[in-house]
């Protein structure tokens, strides 16, 4: 079964990303991201930009209304993805249980869905 | 009634419904299999306790009280199912155990429960959380907490495994000599899974069911007390006190992970310690020996350094020999190659790794710690920083990652 981790990051973990990468977060997840791939479940992922640069978009009647920033006004904010191949949601919360994200953000674990994607394609 | 006898009033409920919770459950149910029932009845029972006890004051045998309005409300449940033919021997049988005089004495059932909860046809990783409800009272958003999984995902195990009690012809009663020991097996492992703890010597993490140190040992305790001359029920309580006695030494004021071996032992309860050591001798003259036994001794010979000041290695390793011996688990056979590394060098410690599969050990954190360390130890550089990350990569607990990241430097 395929799982997306829904990394949601704090302030603060936004800002580590621009340190010079000794810091203990960057470290932590250079560390989680080697143990990912090296254990097999790793299929993909990639971080996002920090949140100030987003901009959502909504029609209404026809017309954009554009939003300077993200969808969601929280604390924590989406960072990034990663999707795994796993054979249970156990194994899944365990890898999120293990991400750095889950200790100063959250991290949410949503199955892929495969029939929704061959329906459209 | 003034706010004073009010908590009065509620501390004696929970004290009542804390002790008094997997007796009634397990008696309701015993004859019945009927646990989700069971539980049902007692917790409209303490519902009404709420109401009448603050009333009416706290009655002089509040388990009396309580088992009597259970009853009652366990007889309205299993009429309300309407299950017709299942629960005409049912009610008969409550009808007759009404009639019973209420007064004091009603058999504990509690250790025909713990052998339910951990029966071999139910689902291993749910005997844990079985116990803690069944035994305990826990409820299912506390015990998924501790698992690592949502409420309703616990919520709808437990009704299953309930279900399966129910249904799938169960017995409430103590296993045959002949299938004790295997049984009896399953039981002090849920127990001890809901302990979790046993790689803070070095520097690994198993998370899982780690807020629940206390629940277990309180059953620990309860198992004791059914069965006490069973030489691996007081293996179990010793090792689950030799470690809950270094609780307070496990992290540094700041909150730094401190590894086993750099704990200071003033910081160790001796109470708990001495507790620990009784059951041990205790488990030793009955001439039995067995995997819990084992793991207590380990943890004796740690506790020792209070006393002595240094770490006999050579006993840890050849408890650990024994341990392989009957319980060749991933955690033993890494438990060993950290002994061996302390009492033979870190080359032997490392080529014991080496010899454990590597499909075994892809996503297992305590393997990649010690390497890390022994790498490390070696000189081995390159190779010890990618353990490390692994290890790092594979923790769960901020404080032990803090502390590997450190190391690894």
């Amino acid at each position: 079964m395929q799982f997306a981790l829904l990394i949601y990051e704090s302030p603060e973990a936004f800002v580590a990303r621009k340190s010079d990468g000794t810091d203990s977060y960057t470290g932590a997840w250079r560390a989680y991201h080697k143990a990912l791939v090296e254990s097999g479940a790793y299929l993909a992922g990639e971080p996002l930009e920090v949140p100030e640069t987003g901009t959502t978009i909504r029609l209404k009647e026809g017309k954009r209304r554009v939003q300077d920033g993200p969808f969601a006004d929280t604390k924590e904010q989406l960072g990034g993805f990663v999707i795994m191949e796993l054979p249970s949601l156990d194994a899944a919360l365990d890898w999120a249980a293990r991400c750095p994200a889950s200790s100063t953000g959250a991290v949410e674990v949503r199955p892929l869905a495969p029939a929704a994607k061959h329906r459209v394609m | 009634m003034n706010g004073n006898g009010h908590e009065n009033t509620h501390r004696a409920m929970e004290r009542v419904a804390r002790e008094s919770y997997g007796r009634l459950v397990a008696y309701l149910s015993s004859h019945t299999r009927d646990v989700a029932s069971a539980e049902d009845a007692l917790s409209n029972a303490l519902v009404a306790a709420l109401k009448a006890w603050p009333r009416d004051g706290v009655p002089q045998n509040p388990e009396a009280w309580l088992l009597t309005a259970a009853r009652r409300s366990f007889i309205d449940l299993v009429r309300h199912r309407q299950v017709a033919e299942a629960s005409e021997p049912t009610l008969q049988l409550l009808r007759e155990e009404r009639e019973m005089t209420l007064a004091a004495e009603f058999p504990d059932d509690r250790l025909k429960l713990l052998f339910v909860c951990a029966h071999p046809a139910i689902d291993a990783g749910m005997h844990t959380p079985l116990m803690l409800q069944t035994v305990l009272g826990l409820d299912a958003a506390r015990i998924a907490h501790a698992f690592l999984v949502s409420p309703s995902t616990m919520g709808q195990r437990l009704v299953r495994a309930k279900t399966k009690i129910r249904d799938g012809g169960i017995q409430f009663e103590v296993p045959q000599e002949r299938e004790l020991p295997q049984r009896l097996d399953a039981v002090l492992e849920a127990i001890y899974a809901a302990f979790g703890i046993g790689w803070d010597d070095m520097a690994g993490v198993d998370q899982s069911g780690r807020e629940l140190a206390e629940e277990a040992i309180w059953l620990g305790r309860v198992l004791l007390q059914l069965m006490p001359r069973e030489a691996e029920v007081h293996g179990l309580l010793a090792l689950m006190l030799h470690c809950e006695a270094r609780r307070a030494a496990r992290r540094g004021p700041d909150g730094r992970y401190v590894p086993l071996s750099e704990q200071d032992c003033r910081q160790w309860s001796l109470p708990l310690i001495e507790e620990a050591e009784r059951h041990l001798d205790e488990a030793s003259s009955r001439g039995r020996t067995g995997r819990f036994q084992l793991e207590a001794a380990i943890q004796s010979v740690h506790a020792e350094r209070a006393r002595s000041g240094g770490i006999e290695w050579d006993a840890i390793m050849m408890f650990y020999e024994q341990l392989i011996r009957i319980s060749p688990t991933l955690g033993t056979r890494i438990g060993y190659a950290a002994a061996l590394a302390e009492a033979k060098g870190a080359e032997a410690g490392l080529a014991a790794l080496n010899g454990i599969d590597p499909n075994e050990i892809c996503a297992y954190q305590p393997y990649w710690a010690v390497r890390a360390h022994l790498l490390q130890r070696l000189g081995k550089t390159p190779e010890a920083l990618d353990a490390f990350d692994r290890a790092i990569g594979l923790t769960e607990d901020l404080a032990v990652r803090r502390f590997l990241l450190q190391r690894r430097g």
